[in-house]
């Protein structure tokens, strides 16, 4: 595999959702979504997001994926040079009928939300025999 | 019949975005703009009396693939960010996570000592501090009255 050098990008803003209690910037947190034949993974990196700080709403279909970040100085801190701004995160998905939405796992980890989405028993994969004509 | 999906596209939101980007633009301009580097990974830095702070986001990265040096006012943090690599053979829907690796030179605002660095990951962010040398730590003047 070649090895491939990382570029800097500018987190995407979170379209405006009504007003907010907290002030300050909202993101879009960067997905990876794939499918495993028994689940749907999904990753989000929301960095400085720690476990107690996320939260997970799922109403009938809509799941919502939501994480606070503490303030980004230490008290008594200037900033001195900003490359990157920092923020909330919000983001939303709606879940089709063949998910299980009662077996749904996640964890945090190293700012990195995972989504265990288990798939409905009849929305697993089968293996289609081809028959020899 | 798919698994998931994202909400609709909404006109009003997407209206009511790019009134909040305008705004920023004209935030932005008045001084309050990141310089751009184009290097990975985008780093604050901030100061107080006795530190010197560098921080970077970087979720999912471990503290066993980053290396840093600090040589004079240079610090240098080279790394790699990795894909989960257990999951093969799987489909992605979406791929915006990316994974790589990065070197990269910070020139830092004030001289350091080099024998007071730390490093510490937490939540996908990287902190490092840096102590300033006694000479340019601020002093408090007293001011005696004639």
């Amino acid at each position: 595999m070649t090895e491939k050098e990382l570029t800097p990008k500018v987190k995407a803003e979170a379209p405006a959702k009504g007003e907010r209690v907290r002030p300050g910037r909202v993101f879009l947190p960067a997905v990876d979504i794939y499918e495993t034949p028994e689940a749907l993974i999904l990753m989000a990196d929301m960095p400085g997001v720690s476990g107690d700080r996320v939260t997970l709403d799922l109403k009938d279909s809509l799941l919502i994926i939501q994480g606070e970040t503490a303030p980004p100085l230490g008290p008594g801190e200037t900033m001195v040079s900003q490359e990157y701004y920092t923020g909330d995160y919000y983001r939303e998905f709606q879940l089709g009928e063949l998910i299980d939405k009662n077996r749904i796992e996640a964890t945090m980890h190293d700012g990195v939300l995972t989504l265990v989405l288990p798939k409905a028993e009849r929305a697993r994969p089968r293996k289609i025999e081809v028959k020899a004509g | 019949m798919p698994l998931f999906w994202e909400p609709e596209w909404d006109p009003f939101r997407e209206f009511e975005q790019l009134r909040r980007r305008i705004d920023r633009i004209f935030q932005e301009e008045l001084g309050l703009r990141p310089w751009w580097t184009g290097v990975y990974p985008p780093v604050n830095i901030s100061e107080d009396d006795e530190h010197v702070y560098v921080r970077a986001e970087l979720p999912g990265v471990k503290p066993e693939d980053l290396e840093i040096h600090l040589q004079d006012r240079s610090l240098i943090l080279r790394g790699e960010r990795k894909a989960p690599s257990a999951e093969k053979g799987v489909n992605y829907h979406r791929r915006e996570r990316e994974s790589g690796f990065f070197r990269r030179v910070v020139t830092l605002p004030r001289p350091v000592d080099p024998d007071k660095v730390e490093a510490r990951c937490q939540d996908g962010i990287l902190t490092i501090t840096l102590a300033k040398p006694e000479e340019v730590k601020p002093r408090k003047i007293a001011v005696k009255s004639a």
